[in-house]
This record gives C-alpha cells, structure tokens and sequence, in this order.
C-alpha cells in the first residue's frame, strides 16, 4: 500500500494507513454480513429436510392418474395404456423441442420414452409446468394426447415431454424407485436426510 | 419556480416554530402559494388523487391487518372473517380491494397525461423517472397483496409471477426458492409477502415525496408545453387548485363508491373465492384488469426467457422514454402527426390488455374452418404479437424519427396568451 498517493509528494503516512486499513475492514465486514441478510430467504432447514413419499400404482386403473405432493409440490403418475406408450416411442427425439430425458434417475440422456418411464406402464413425473408453474390437464388433454397447460398453452405429450408452447423442459421425473411390487417410493436421496425431523410432504 | 419564500408566520408561536423546524413554511410555500401555470386541465387532477389513494390503501391495508392472519392455515379463513364477523370488515376489504384498482385507473390516466403533454421530457426526466419507480413499486406491492387473501388466483398467480425469474440463465431456478424460502409457494412465502406488502406502501410514500419535490423544481408542465414565462402565467395553487382538485376528487370517489357498494367484486376473479389448492390450477389464469396488458405482452412470445424479457422491457423502456423523443415540442396539441400515433398507441395498450383476457389460441375473428370442423382464424396470441411490436415500435422507432422530421404546428408564445386575453398572444414558431 505504499504508492497511495494521497496528494503527490506526500509520503504516506501512518494515517493514511489506518484510513486505508478501517475501510478494508468495513467493506470485507459489510460485504460478509451481507450474506446472512439474503441467505435467510433460502429455504429454512425444516423445509430443506426432504421427505420422501411412498405410492400405491397398482391400484390406478390403466388409462388413469393421480397427483400426490411430494416436497409441496403436485407430481403426476400415470398408468399408460399401450396406445399411450405406443405414441410416445414413435417420436424422433430429433424432432423435440427439449431433446434431455431430464430423468433424475438416469443423468444425462436422450429424450427417448425408455429414458422417461423406468417402467413403461406407469409415467411419474413433477406436475408442475416447466414455464411458469401451473399444473397441467391430464386425461389425454393437448394436441399430443398427454397434457395440457390452460395457463400459456404448452403441450406434453404422453411421455411428458413438452411438443409446443411456450415452456422449454420436458416435466422433470423425479428420483424413484419400486420397492414393492406395486409400490414406488419418491425422493431415494432424501431418506437418510429425512430424519432430520420434519416429514411432511 | 422554487423562487423566494413568501411565507410570514403571524403568531408568536408559529414564529418560534419556523426558526426551528420550518415545516409550516414548506408546506405553505409547496401548496399554497406555489405558482401553476393558470390552463392545467382536468388530467392534471389525478396526481392529487393519487395521493389520496395511497393514504386510503394504508389506512385500510393498517385496518386489514390487524384482523388478518398470514398463515397457509388461517389466511384465506381470516379474509372471510373479515368479510363477516369484524365491524364493517367487509367495507374495509371493498375499500382496499377496489382501492387497488383505483389507484392504477389513476395512475394509467397519470402517465398518459404525461405522455401526451410531453411531461417527460428536459427538465422534467427526474420527476418522470420517479414516476416509473412508484409505477413498480405499486405493481410489486399490488401483486403481493393479491397473494395474501390465498384463494385460488393468489396462489396461482403468484405461482406464475414468481416463475417468471426462474427464465433468467444460471441462477433463475436458485432465485425462484430464494424467493419463495422452499421450494414451491407456501407458508414462508405467504409470510414474507405479506411483510413486504405492509412495507412496499411507505417506501412508495417516500418516493412520492422525492416525485413532488423534483415536481416543484422546475414546476408543473401545462397543456401547451410552453414553459412558465412571468407571473401572469401562473396561479397561486391554493385556492385554484385545491378547489379544481378536491372537486375531481370528489367525482372520482363517487366511482369509487360504486364498486365499493355496488360492484364490488365485479373487477375481482370468482376463483378467488376458493382457497388456495396446489394440486389444481384453475382453468384460466388471468391477473387483475391492471396487468392484463403486460401479460399480453409476457404471452406474445413462444419463448420464456424471451417473453419475460419483454415484459420488463415494456415498463424499463418508460425510463429512456426522455431521451427516446426526439422532437423539442412538448405537447401533443402542436405534434400533428406524433398525436395519432399516440392514441393508436393507447388503443394498443387496450388491445394488449383484451387479449390478455383471453387464451391465447382464442380468436379474435373468425376465418373459416378446418377439416375436423373447428374455427380457425385470427388467434389473440397473433393479435397481441402485433400489438407488442407497435408497443414497442411507438417508443424505440417512431417517437425518435418522428421528432427529426414533423413539422410542429406553431405554439402560443406563453401560456398567458394561449387561454386568450393576454397580452401576447401572437403565435410563435419555436420555443
Ligand atoms: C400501495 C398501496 C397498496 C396497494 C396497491 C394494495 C393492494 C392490495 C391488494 C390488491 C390486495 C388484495 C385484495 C383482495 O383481493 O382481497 C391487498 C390485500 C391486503 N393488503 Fe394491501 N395494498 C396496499 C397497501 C397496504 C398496506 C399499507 C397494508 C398494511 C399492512 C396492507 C395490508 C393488506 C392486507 C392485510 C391484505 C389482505 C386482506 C385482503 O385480501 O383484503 N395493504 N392489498
Ligand atoms: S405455466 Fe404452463 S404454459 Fe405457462
């Protein structure tokens, strides 16, 4: 710090160096503190703590579907019908708007219905339209024979991925698993965390 | 026209105070003695109006908020207790609710004033830009406050608003939780909206404070855009205008009062009426009459970063609009040409805020049908697309090309001479 050159020809001075040093200190301490003022809008701990949801499949009649909530927000499973999974694997991934199978289960891949449905029958999928939010209309609703969503006009087909419309994602499938016949469970990675206490969905 | 202080205290007690705190003096020298040009029309009554708004918002929202619970459990029941069981809690909500719309009926006629008598431009760009500030400070304050009834259309309004961040590269998707506190809208969102919502309306007041001091600097514009040459074009704003103001005031309270007791949830959506339920979003979203424009223009692009980006961008152009007109006459009433394109664009801004009403794939008209026998035809998605552009094209390309080529009709020389009886009242070509 010694070419500050307060006036030219003034040799720094003692002063000069605690005026220099109490304002790093001021800007790095303000800088800091400025953190904790903004972090705590993040989600709180209780919220973070995920929980993980377990359903019953089998007993959605084919051609049907369910919302559950599953870390407060809606997600889809559907029960196809061949026709439904016939449709969906016809599609050229080429042709997509959104050509990542945005599995959580599998990572990267192509939009291909195999890397959507782990098992072809059932679709589990966030029910949470990838524009802004709203939940789409199930019940073969769309120009694509999947779902529909009424608030900007986005189109999913029967694989849940998107076919026209404003959003830009296929819906998001998240991280299951069967652990029963029949039976999936939601949210794998939050079951070692999920006992930190809160279990709500 | 901050000249000399004509204020002398009478009393011995108003003197002690003015060599101390000369409060009376501001507010004598702001609003009672302040000189204004002698020919402002009515338009020029909604600033008073508007501040009479804000007051009755937060004495209201005050009221409110000591009967409301902003809870996910207990919201939506304390809002219908409101309306039943607390001592004209009902009027308070009408009041509050109807307020809202008020006050942005009020601040559109506001800005389209200032945008036909030239209000924005030198020197007056500071007071402009202050305007556009509260402008966002109302709409942010008007969206919170919809979410905290939680019905239906608070929750899935907000939900999509608040998704609106989540289009910007990188960080959206950690912003969109940040602002929620989890992630989808729930109770931690619901509690610090309504924080929010009780603070927004002060920080509005502060700036409306700012607003009126940069308005007293260089002093009202007028409908002539002429600017103030002596004092025989000017009044004293006390009584000229408190009069001419109350009484609009009065006029437009007697509309208030209409939707208050007649109307009023006429301007509100039925689906809000049911609380809030994360599992079904209603069939047609639509926001409240006053953003119905900017979520015309949000759904003209088939592109999410791309049509929030335009969304913003229609309220960011407001504050270069100053430096966008390129043309030296203020008012509209000398600007031929530039006037039609000025109320087409207001006609825009109607046609943004009916398609945003409607669906996107409705039509607007119909052309004839397809092979399944369906309609097909003009869509309000197309509709709006055009609309967007002329927005658009109104602020980035006409108003600057205009203002290099019209040919100004020639102005009165003062503002004296243009309501007639003055001493000069020969036209001059330039000002
Ligand atoms: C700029 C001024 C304000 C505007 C534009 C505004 C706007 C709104 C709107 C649009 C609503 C929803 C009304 C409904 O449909 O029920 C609302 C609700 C509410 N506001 Fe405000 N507000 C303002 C100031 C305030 C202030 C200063 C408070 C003080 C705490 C407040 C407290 C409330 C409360 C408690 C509610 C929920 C009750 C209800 O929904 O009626 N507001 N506000
Ligand atoms: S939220 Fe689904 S299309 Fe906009």
């Amino acid at each position: 710090m010694t070419d500050v050159a307060v006036d030219p020809g003034h040799e720094p001075t003692r002063r000069d160096f605690i005026h220099i040093a109490t304002g790093a200190v001021a800007a790095v301490g303000g800088g800091l503190s400025t953190w904790a003022f903004i972090d705590q809008m993040n989600p709180a701990a209780d919220t973070r703590a995920l929980a993980s949801t377990e359903v019953d499949v089998s007993a959605i009649p084919e051609g049907g579907e369910i919302k559950i909530m599953w870390r407060g927000r809606p997600q889809f499973v559907r029960h196809r019908t061949a026709a439904n999974i016939e449709a969906a694997r016809a599609v050229d991934v080429a042709q997509l708007k959104d050509r990542q199978a945005r599995n959580t289960n599998i990572g990267d891949a192509p939009a291909t219905d195999e890397n959507r449905a782990l098992d072809p029958k059932y679709l589990i999928m966030g029910a949470s339209c990838t524009h802004l939010g709203c939940v789409p209309l199930g019940d073969g609703q769309g120009d694509y024979g999947g779902w529909f969503c009424p608030c900007h006009g986005s189109h999913y087909d029967t694989a849940g991925r998107i076919r026209k419309g404003p959003a830009p994602e296929n819906l998001p499938i998240p991280d299951y698993a069967f652990i029963r016949e029949g039976v999936i469970k939601i949210g794998l990675s939050a079951a070692e965390e999920s006992n930190a206490g809160w279990t709500g969905a | 026209m901050s000249g000399q202080s004509t204020y002398e205290p009478k009393s011995g007690f108003t003197r002690w105070l003015d060599s101390r705190l000369p409060l009376v003096r501001l507010m004598h020298d702001s609003f009672v003695d302040f000189p204004t040009p002698k020919n402002l029309n009515y338009w020029y009554t909604f600033g008073g109006i508007l501040t009479i708004f804000l007051v009755l918002q937060i004495v209201t929202g005050v009221i409110l908020a000591m009967h409301y619970t902003p809870h996910v459990d207990y919201a939506f029941d304390s809002v219908q207790r409101i309306m039943r069981d607390v001592n004209y809690g009902w009027l308070m909500r009408y009041m509050h609710a109807n307020g809202a719309s008020m006050f942005f009926l009020a601040v559109y006629i506001h800005m389209f004033r200032g945008l036909y008598y030239g209000s924005y431009k030198a020197p007056r760009e500071i007071l402009w830009i202050l305007g556009v500030v509260i402008f966002l400070l109302m709409m942010a304050t008007a969206f919170l406050g919809y979410t905290l009834p939680w019905g239906q259309m608070s929750f899935w309004g907000a939900t999509v608003i608040t998704n609106l961040f989540s289009a910007i590269p990188l960080v959206g998707e950690s912003i969109t939780t940040w602002l929620w506190g989890g992630y989808s809208i729930e109770n931690p969102t619901l509690q610090r909206f309504f924080s929010l919502h009780y603070l927004l309306p002060f920080a509005i007041f502060g700036v409306v404070v700012l607003h009126i001091w940069a308005l007293h600097v260089p002093g009202n514009n007028n409908p002539t855009g002429v600017s103030v040459k002596s004092k025989a074009d000017t009044v004293p704003f006390h009584p000229y205008y408190t009069v001419k103001d109350s009484f609009a005031t009065v006029i437009f309270f007697i509309l208030f009062a209409t939707f208050v007791f007649f109307l009023p949830d006429s301007l509100g959506h039925t689906d809000n009426y049911i609380e809030a339920n994360p599992m079904v979003t209603p069939t047609h979203i639509v926001p409240e009459w006053y953003f119905l424009p900017f979520y015309a223009i949000l759904r003209a692009v088939p592109d999410k970063l791309g049509g929030v980006a335009l969304m913003f961008g229609s309220i960011a152009v407001l504050f270069i609009l100053p430096w966008l007109d390129t043309s030296k006459v203020r008012s509209m009433r000398y600007r031929p040409i530039a006037r039609w394109f000025l109320f087409l664009f207001a006609l825009a801004c109607f046609g943004l805020g009916y398609a945003g009403a409607k669906s996107p794939d409705d039509l607007l008209f119909v052309t004839g049908v397809d092979a399944d026998g369906l309609a097909v035809g003009f869509t309000m998605v197309w509709f709006a697309r055009i609309l967007t552009a002329y927005y658009f094209a109104y602020f980035l390309i006409i108003l600057p090309l205009l203002g290099l080529v019209e040919n100004p009709k020639p102005r009165p020389a003062s503002i004296d001479a243009s309501v007639g009886g003055g001493a000069s009242a020969a036209p001059q070509a330039a000002e």
